[in-house]
């Protein structure tokens, strides 16, 4: 009887909207989980928006990749081409490949979504890479984010295959020489190599099955993957609320922004419509992959300038600056040439990938950060990151050796020889150098702390030396520039144990010990100013 | 050595209390945090007269909105599709691409703009601090969730009746295997596909240029020509994966250029017929330096020297090139005098 | 080194930083760049003498010796025919400024009378490939297709798809085919100027040279569309990626910077 007074009650008063969501919740339980989402706090900062750049393009190409599909025929049957584009006028090629052209000429605005899609693709891949260095040299992928950061790595990982597997797809001159590349990379793995290539290309190369088997891993397999990996980022996000700088009011227990909603909700949701408006007028304004200039593949034909897109530009650059090692030992070969920069591929993006959990080794830090870090403040991170990101560079340099050789008129020889000897040497170099730079904004840092802002202002002393006034700091800025936590070196403990026995120490234990002296040694960083220091300094009158 | 060993003190102390943003900042600590700073109020928030303008702002950029996909839709139906258009500084472009990319930009862009300046301006910008909590669980939920856990493994019986868990590990572990066994039929075993390719003996160089056989009158010093087997048709089914293995790349040297003896003896009167396929990873190798007789390959840079057994003299190739060995039939055509002697293209473990 | 530490907060330490940079990089570009560019070559011929064998005893006996036989700093030019010597004078590659790894193309400082004579001379010398004629390269009857289809085969490994040109080994380049007269290409083909290989009409048809012509007037000419956009020099993904990070990813980040940015404050009053 009383639920039924009630129901009429409401039927009377309550809003359509309000309906709607009792409906709802009575089903799904809304409102308990909007209570803790709806006014979720969202820290602001620019660099906080790249993931979502990231999580935007992915969805635009999801959109944009669902339509193609409507058009594309995954097909290697052999065609002759009829269509409305003169060059190609008769000429054999596959139905990948001819109905690719008939998206860009034939379908009126296939050659926009055409080219937002792969655009976006490189936004993706770029966007993924600038965001996974925010988190990194922001330490943001410490405790309790490691596995978030894994999450990312993965997709990252992921979204390189994808895009691969992509451009493949429409069979041109230029992603044919990238396939033929890869079965050449697969033959050279020792024991099975030909085997994996014969399965995989349903026999020689290229043979009829890839575009077919290249399209259902790029449309289905790898993205319904990577559509897993980002809802379980994103729920982690959620959960773990997200990090931010230290500043006023900003601790490692809270968290200091604006509202879900409405804030966030309309910046974030706005963000979206901005991401996807900036490339569709990139998508209208530039060109990407014309395919119809590169003509269909043929294993005959080669153009000059073959690299792959940006995020493979990099084993591009292993495998042209690797020399060509070869075996032949008991009626077997054994391609090193080919077979080692296969091996380091995975090895450049693992050694990034298993940095946070060798730094959480090193510093025996077991607690929670939600603050993070200034880059300057972890020199020894940073100056790794860095000289990563050199090591990165030197190989998107090899990649592209030919280019730089055509515009800079260099000997493409001379190129091969930079990134042979700047693989080894550049990122050394750039590690001292980015530590180094850390140190001194470290030390700048504390002279502000303790002397204060230089104002510019030159004042004249009675007895006529000319000093700079310097301004002390707020409060503010006082904390924001002290509230760095500083490690100290972990010792090796006392190599006696509690009965006096002498116990050997590990190998490990050593390391460990050598690796944290070097992070946080006397040599790695500059101590902050203590409040001692401090007030020694801002009571003696002799300041200025 | 656990992360446990490390002394507390090691670790930098815990920086702050336990609800930071209401610290009041104290003589003592001239570091302290101060707390959230007091608000200010946006200029929007205290006259009514720039709200307005913020308001009509958001208003006009969605309107701008609505009028670029009306822009859009009419493109879409106005413009023809193969329409160029001179675009400066662009150059020629599809006019319908260029159209129809601007106009959805647009459209896109203004709602987004639409919708932050609207926050920006107009929705609250006081701040708000949200209380973290640890993630890990209270030590009393951890331990119901032990007793729980233990409760049903004991209940399962799976520890003490081993019998049942080693033939279920056992059944979970193998039955995978027919998964991997259907992949089987992805592709034919290799056998000695790697190891032939169309040519033998008696096969006319046909050129690839006419598809007719070539004559050893018309090649001549410093020229490049690219041949196939005589019968390999572009139509042919298998084109594509058996030019792959044997296209050709036909110089011709002066004989006393040559330095390699096989190589001579397998060439005609210094024309010789070498693999087009690089053997790093099967680029069609074929920049040709006539006065150097260095061929580079476009994709990874190895370098041959054509009067020298093809010989790597550069780059990440690991082998020579394949020679063709050729001659001259009755009529002056030139034709194979058998298959390549050694796999072309790629190495693999097979090769030997 | 304490001293050093001291002396790197000075406010001209970065400038002595950003100048030691700048002529490391000078350096390293010194160092790799295979041939260093001379100063243009001054010696501008006396146009009065109009007859071949005058001009090239001043122009080009210097290195190609007194009978066009060769000598060490150039090859000998008995056979080469009429259509080399349009080609090599008439794209300003010749007179050479000085040996190197490649002989660019430079301003043309012979007139077409002119070169017609050295032409004439240099045929007398040893018959050769005379230079074609409108006919052979001019558009009428040629297929496109089957011209992109030759070029593929015979021309983009070193030219690019496109004919945007390439790199080949030390420091040597497949230049750009773009502005280069149809005349000019075919000759290419026929002589093979330099390091390019050549393409003579037994291998290469005149029909085949001409449908070549034709493919690269449609997709490199001045009027060629490129539906897309922007075509990004036709270099293929590397200008596509530096594009992406660029303008793309730049571009986003400008925006992200102002929808994050807090808004402007009333001033105090």
């Amino acid at each position: 009887m009383s639920t039924n007074e009630s129901t009429e009650t409401r039927r009377g008063k309550a809003p359509a909207g309000e309906r709607v969501a009792d409906w709802a919740d009575g089903r799904l339980g809304i409102y308990s989980l909007a209570k803790s989402n709806m006014r979720k706090i969202f820290p602001d900062h620019w660099s906080f928006m790249l993931g979502e750049v990231c999580l935007y393009s992915f969805i635009i190409i999801i959109l944009t990749g669902v339509y193609l599909t409507l058009f594309f025929h995954p097909s290697m049957n052999e065609v002759e081409y009829h269509g409305s584009y003169v060059p190609l006028q008769g000429q054999l090629m596959s139905e990948a490949f001819s109905s690719t052209l008939h998206i860009s000429f034939e379908v009126r605005g296939g050659l926009l979504i055409r080219q937002i899609h792969h655009w976006a693709a490189l936004i993706f891949l770029a966007g993924m890479f600038v965001h996974m260095m925010r988190v990194f040299f922001t330490g943001a992928f410490r405790k309790p984010r490691e596995i978030n950061w894994l999450f990312g790595f993965l997709l990252f990982v992921l979204g390189m295959f994808t895009g691969f597997t992509g451009y493949s797809l429409p069979d041109d001159l230029l992603s044919g020489t990238g396939v033929r590349f890869m079965e050449g990379a697969i033959l050279s793995v020792p024991i099975v190599g030909t085997y994996l290539s014969f399965f995989l290309f349903g026999g020689e190369f290229p043979g009829g099955d890839f575009v077919a088997r290249f399209y259902s891993i790029h449309i289905l397999l790898l993205p319904g993957i990577m559509l897993g990996l980002v809802v379980g980022h994103l729920i982690l996000v959620f959960y773990h609320k997200h990090t931010q700088f230290a500043g006023p009011g900003k601790t490692n227990n809270n968290v200091v922004g604006m509202p879900l909603l409405p804030v966030y909700m309309a910046k974030a949701g706005g963000f979206f419509f901005l991401v996807f408006g900036v490339i569709a007028v990139v998508a209208a304004i530039a060109s990407i992959n014309p395919i119809w200039a590169l003509g269909p593949y043929r294993p005959d034909q080669v153009s000059t300038g073959a690299q792959p897109d940006w995020y493979m530009g990099f084993s591009e650059g292993l495998i042209r600056v690797m020399p060509g090692w070869e075996i032949n030992l008991w009626g077997h070969t054994l391609v090193l040439g080919v077979f080692i920069p296969l091996v380091i591929f995975p090895l450049v993006l693992v050694s990034i990938a298993v940095y946070p959990f060798i730094e959480s080794w090193v510093t025996g830090d077991k607690r929670e950060h939600h603050i993070l870090d200034r880059p300057r403040n972890a020199p020894t991170r940073t100056a790794f990151g860095v000289a990563w990101i050199s090591w990165y560079f030197v190989l998107l340099v090899g990649g592209g050796n030919d280019l730089w050789a055509t515009h800079f008129h260099l000997s493409i020889n001379a190129i091969t020889w930079f990134v042979r000897v700047g693989f080894f040497v550049v990122p050394v170099l750039v590690f001292i150098a980015t530590k180094r730079i850390c140190l001194g904004l470290q030390r700048r840092d504390r002279e502000k702390v303790l002397h204060g802002r230089e104002t510019g202002t030159i004042k004249r002393l009675p007895h006529g030396e000319f000093i700079e006034v310097h301004e002390p700091l707020s409060q503010d800025a006082l904390h924001t520039l002290t509230a760095h936590e500083q490690y100290r070196p972990v010792e090796i403990g006392g190599t006696v144990d509690e009965n006096g026995v002498e116990r050997k120490v590990k190998g490990s234990e050593k390391l460990r010990a050598k690796l944290s002296e070097s992070y946080y040694g006397a040599e790695s960083q500059i101590p902050k100013p203590t409040v001692e220091e401090y007030k020694e300094i801002t009571s003696g009158h002799g300041h200025h | 050595m656990s992360s446990q060993d490390i002394p507390e003190e090691n670790l930098p102390a815990e920086q702050d209390h336990a609800h930071g943003a209401v610290t009041v900042a104290d003589d003592t600590d001239p570091f302290a945090d101060p707390g959230l700073p007091p608000h200010e109020h946006r200029v929007q928030d205290i006259d009514e007269q720039a709200a307005k303008r913020s308001e009509r702002a958001v208003a006009l950029l969605f309107t701008l909105s609505m009028l670029a996909t009306v822009g859009f839709i009419a493109s879409y139906v106005a413009i023809p599709h193969d329409q160029a258009v001179y675009v400066f500084p662009i150059g020629h472009i599809n006019a319908l691409n260029f159209a129809l990319g601007l106009t959805l930009g647009v459209a896109l862009f203004a709602i987004g703009a639409g919708a932050v300046h609207w926050a920006r301006t107009l929705m609250s910008d006081v701040e708000v601090a949200d209380e973290r909590h640890p993630i890990e669980a209270a030590p009393e939920v951890k331990a119901k969730v032990m007793a729980d856990f233990k409760q049903g493994a004991k209940e399962s019986a799976l520890g003490r009746r081993k019998l049942i868990r080693n033939t279920m590990f056992g059944a979970l572990a193998l039955f995978p295997l027919s998964g991997v066994m259907l992949l089987r039929d992805l592709g034919p075993l290799p056998g000695t596909k790697l190891r032939h390719t169309l040519w033998s003996k008696g096969k006319l160089l046909v050129n690839m240029n006419t598809n007719e056989p070539l004559r050893a009158s018309d090649v001549a010093v410093g020229s490049l020509t690219f041949a196939k087997p005589e019968g390999l048709e572009e139509h042919d089914e298998d084109f594509q994966k058996e030019i792959a293995k044997a296209a050709l790349m036909i110089v011709r040297i002066q004989p006393d250029n040559i330095k390699d003896k096989r190589e001579l003896q397998w060439s005609h009167e210094g024309i010789v017929a070498y693999s087009k396929i690089c053997t790093h990873v099967g680029c069609p190798i074929s920049l040709y330096e006539q006065q150097t007789h260095h061929v580079l390959c476009p994709c990874h840079q190895s370098t041959f020297d054509l009067s020298d057994g093809a010989r790597v003299i550069f780059g990440p190739a690991g082998h020579a090139l394949p020679q063709l060995r050729i001659g001259v039939n009755d009529e002056g055509y030139l034709e194979a005098l058998g298959d390549f002697e050694e796999p072309v293209g790629p190495a693999f473990w097979e090769r030997g | 080194m304490k001293k050093l530490s001291a002396r790197r907060r000075h406010p001209l330490a970065a400038v002595v930083v950003l100048l030691l940079a700048l002529a490391a990089t000078g350096g390293l570009y010194a160092a790799f760049a295979p041939a260093s560019k001379a100063q243009a070559d001054e010696t501008s011929q006396s146009l009065a003498i109009d007859e071949g064998k005058k001009l090239y005893a001043v122009g080009c006996a210097s290195c190609h010796g007194t009978g066009g036989q060769g000598t060490s700093d150039g090859p000998s030019l008995v056979g080469v025919g009429a259509a080399a010597v349009d080609f090599q004078v008439g794209t300003g590659r010749m007179p050479a400024q000085q040996p190197g790894a490649q002989i660019p193309s430079k301003k043309v400082i012979y007139s077409q009378a002119e070169i017609d004579q050295l032409a004439a001379y240099i045929s007398s010398l040893g018959a050769g490939p005379a230079v074609p004629g409108k006919a052979q390269y001019g558009p009428e009857g040629a297929d496109i297709a089957k011209g992109g289809e030759l070029f593929r085969t015979n021309c983009a490994q070193c030219h690019n798809f496109t004919g945007k040109g390439g790199a080949l080994t030390h420091g040597k380049f497949a230049p750009s085919l773009e502005g280069v007269s149809p005349k000019h290409i075919y000759e290419a083909m026929q002589t093979g100027p330099q390091n390019m290989p050549s393409f003579n009409d037994t291998t290469l048809t005149e029909q085949n040279k001409k449908d070549i012509i034709a493919y690269l007037n449609a997709v490199n000419g001045e009027e060629t569309e490129s539906p897309g956009g922007l075509e990004l020099g036709g270099l293929g993904p590397v200008s596509e990626g530096l594009f992406a990070w660029i303008f793309g990813l730049g571009a986003l980040i400008a925006v992200a910077v102002w929808v994050a940015a807090r808004t402007a404050k009333a001033k105090k009053s």
